[in-house]
């Protein structure tokens, strides 16, 4: 059962009310229903709900419906950006201290949460930035997480500051403390143990450590599909440790992500990242204004465009010609492993997919149709043929097409199928020159003409 | 059975307690403020309901049921109301009776389920509950993505003094099952347990190398009696419900371990995942020893999720 997003349902609501000037009570009350239920289903907790709701219908009663907007519509935007204003209307960094001074950050949260790859994740962003990190293994409970660190570490490059699992947290925190001074590190991540935010002892433990060193930003790490009782877990951090800082994890998951607006509703505290996936590169800037969205099931269409921006390195000039070549049906195998290319950087189609609105839910469907596998197979019939053959198709005989299927190990139908798809596919574009005529996201849709091929 | 009880209510009283009693809202706050059953108490349920995670689908038509039982029985008092709220859900989470026949056969236990759910230590627990009840029990590590999940199994099996099959960190994980349920037939084992890695439900290419890893048991071991639970982080919301839907197109659930339930979260979304894919939960995990692995029991469930003092329990 995929969500019915939100903005379906409201149209629903005000299927009769088009056109009208101004939002009655009885409007206001009839949509904020819907909007009350879709941030149940989002795991938004019941009392922030409550409130929240309070708020926007206060503000909406009366509201004038701004020109171009239905009703619906008027809701929407008034709930987007109640929820962007609660949420925090801009993104937030880590803050560093000062100069050559050490900045201390400690990861906690509940089990299981996703402290050890989270405190990687950001050693690996911030050298980046040119710091030189230090992590800390405090956990000295569970089995191997010592040795997960460790690893995970390495992988980075990040130095891994470990003194086994019979000291206590405290010292471990002191001793790496003294270490990164030494050794010139100009970051501390500490990761501590997952811990119940009801165990007295564990939590006095992290303020022992914040006594012990100072810790500039303690970081809560929660799940992303945390249910109503994300609430209690961050009241509780906060309150007995002092949160700075939340990181949402697993948001690679389908989850809507009510947790987020909980949390930022009962501390107040800015969420910084939220963790994307399981490699160690996963870790991506929070930004309000998507998350209000993902959680009204609007789909995250922001932060598709912004991926595409960030991450399209080819230039203005370079997509406005392949454009154009597009339209004129000239579109070579060249442009097509280009397009791949753009592609397989915003984190392959799938996962293009997933950001669309409505998508989410259905992932499932859409990735047993367009698996990046496939693409896979297809980039490797193009990069067998030779620098000619690419730059014009028509040079395909049945003999180069025989060598191609042998360079690429796949059979000779699959390399004819491809190109008898590419074929129709350039015919396709010729028909319809208006589609790659929009002005800011050309150079998206550039790469997604690419994604026009067959599948 | 009096002992287990004891002790599951027993660990969330000690220490633990004082804390939670301020967090959490008994539902008898609801049943004792109210003189009437009336709308009002009805959406204070309702909230009560949702607050536990049960959902707001699940909670309609639990409070629908409700209803019509309150109209039929011509119920007038709250009180009596709780008690019909209380003997709808305990049924509706009730095990089967062949729930753990798989105890006393030879099997095979394929535990999966998202990132953190507590998938490792659960097996680890559940094999050192085999052991205990002389089931020669083998372990297969078949999480070989997480850095260090094969360690951290290890520790495990050396703690419950299990025989563990390995494979390196990045190698295929159904190559590791294929090496366990081999070794599992030569030593003749009653209990092949596998751990598997953390995947998250909307992820393709590693749901189909769940399916793989069934297929290659399925072929393997045909014989075996069949056991595949999904864990479920008791913390988790509506999300839950996906997780269960979509590791069930994959391979036929047998039930749920629900995990972290000594802290303040109430695991309702175990009451929505029951009522619609008819998955019972079999275990619960509440905390990080060997023994915090219980065999699930309903009464003690509904209590714990409506915050019913032990009191009541005892009569029972």
């Amino acid at each position: 059962m995929a969500f019915e997003s939100l903005t379906d349902k409201l149209q629903n609501v005000f299927k009769n009310l088009r056109g009208k000037g101004r939002l009655t009570e009885a409007d206001v009350k009839a949509a904020l229903k819907e909007v009350k239920m879709a941030l149940l289903e989002a795991d938004v907790n019941f009392k922030v709900v409550k409130q929240f709701v309070k708020a926007v219908e206060e503000r909406a009663v009366g509201a004038d419906v701004m020109n171009g907007l239905n009703p619906g519509q008027m809701v929407i935007k008034i709930v987007n950006e109640e929820m962007v204003s609660l949420m925090g209307s801009e993104t937030t960094e880590i803050q560093f201290q000062p100069g050559k001074s050490i900045t201390v950050i400690m990861m906690c949260g509940l089990q299981g949460a996703g402290k050890t790859t989270t405190a990687a994740k950001i050693a690996g962003k911030l050298k980046q930035k040119g710091k030189k990190s230090l992590l800390v293994a405090c956990d000295v409970y569970r089995p191997a997480a010592i040795k997960q660190l460790q690893v995970n570490g390495e992988k980075q490059d990040v130095e891994v500051f470990s003194m086994g699992d019979q000291i206590s947290p405290v010292d471990i925190a002191k001793a790496a403390f003294a270490h990164a001074e030494k050794n010139g590190h100009n970051v501390v991540i500490l990761d501590t143990a997952g811990r119940l935010h009801i165990d007295e002892d564990m939590m006095k433990e992290l303020a022992q450590i914040k006594d012990a060193v100072t810790v500039h930003q303690t970081l809560l790490v929660v799940d992303a599909m945390t249910g109503q009782d994300a609430v209690n877990v961050a009241k509780e951090f906060d309150e007995k440790v002092g949160l700075d800082g939340v990181v949402l994890s697993k948001m690679d998951g389908d989850s809507r992500g009510g947790a987020a607006l909980s949390i930022k509703a009962v501390t107040g505290k800015p969420i910084l990242y939220i963790g994307m996936g399981e490699k160690l590169s996963e870790l991506e800037q929070f930004y309000p204004d998507r998350m209000a969205s993902r959680i009204l099931g609007m789909g995250d269409v922001l932060s598709l465009i912004d991926k595409a921006q960030a991450n399209l390195d080819i230039d203005e000039d370079k997509s406005k010609e392949m454009a154009s070549r597009m339209k004129k049906g000239a579109f070579d195998f060249d442009d097509y492993l280009e397009s791949m290319k753009q592609m397989k950087k915003m984190g392959g189609l799938s996962s293009i997919l997933g950001m669309m609105p409505g998508m989410g839910a259905k992932m499932g469907d859409i990735e047993s149709m367009v698996d990046d596998k496939k693409l896979a197979r297809m980039e490797a019939i193009v990069l067998s043929m030779t620098p000619a053959e690419r730059k014009n198709p028509k040079l395909l005989n049945p003999s180069r097409k025989n060598r191609i299927a042998r360079g690429c190990g796949q059979d000779i139908s699959q390399v004819n199928r491809f190109v008898k798809q590419f074929e129709q596919s350039q015919k396709m574009m010729k028909q319809m020159p208006g589609m790659m005529g929009g002005k800011k996201g050309r150079g998206m849709f550039g790469g997604m003409g690419g994604g026009k091929f067959p599948f | 059975m009096e002992n287990e009880k004891k002790s599951f209510f027993g660990r969330l009283k000690e220490g633990l307690s004082k804390t939670r009693d301020n967090i959490v809202n008994g539902i008898d706050s609801v049943f004792n403020g109210a003189s009437e059953i009336d709308a009002d108490f009805y959406e204070e349920l309702e909230e009560n309901l949702i607050m536990g995670d049960i959902g707001v689908n699940a909670t309609d038509s639990i409070i629908e049921r409700l209803k019509a039982a309150v109209k039929e029985k011509h119920v007038k008092e709250p009180s009596a109301c709780r008690q019909l709220l209380i003997d709808g859900i305990r049924e509706q989470m009730q095990v089967g009776e062949t729930a753990y026949d798989f105890e006393q056969k030879q099997s095979v236990i394929l535990v999966i389920g998202v990132n953190g759910v507590g998938k490792t230590t659960s097996v680890g627990k559940l094999a050192g509950k085999l052991k205990d009840q002389g089931r020669k029990v083998i372990l297969a590590a078949a999480d070989t993505f997480r850095a260090a999940a094969g360690e951290q199994l290890t520790e495990w099996a050396n703690r419950a003094g299990v025989e563990i099959i390995g494979g390196a960190e990045g190698s295929d994980p159904a190559s590791v099952i294929y090496d366990a349920v081999n070794a599992a037939k030569a030593r003749k084992a009653d209990v092949l347990l596998c751990d598997t890695a953390g995947r998250l439900h909307n992820k393709k290419n590693l749901m189909d190398e769940l399916k793989k890893m069934n297929r290659i048991i399925e072929q393997e071991f045909p014989n075996a009696h069949r056991e595949n639970l999904i864990v479920l982080d008791g913390t988790t919301g509506q999300n839950a419900l996906q997780q269960a839907r979509e590791f069930g197109e994959v391979t036929n659930l047998t039930g749920i371990i629900l995990t972290k339930m000594d802290g303040t979260a109430k695991g309702g979304i175990a009451v929505a995942i029951q009522s619609e894919l008819h998955v019972p939960v079999k275990y619960i995990g509440v905390g990080e020893q060997i023994e915090d692995l219980q065999k699930f029991d309903p009464d003690q469930f509904v209590n714990a999720l409506f915050d019913i003092e032990d009191g009541t329990e005892e009569n029972i």
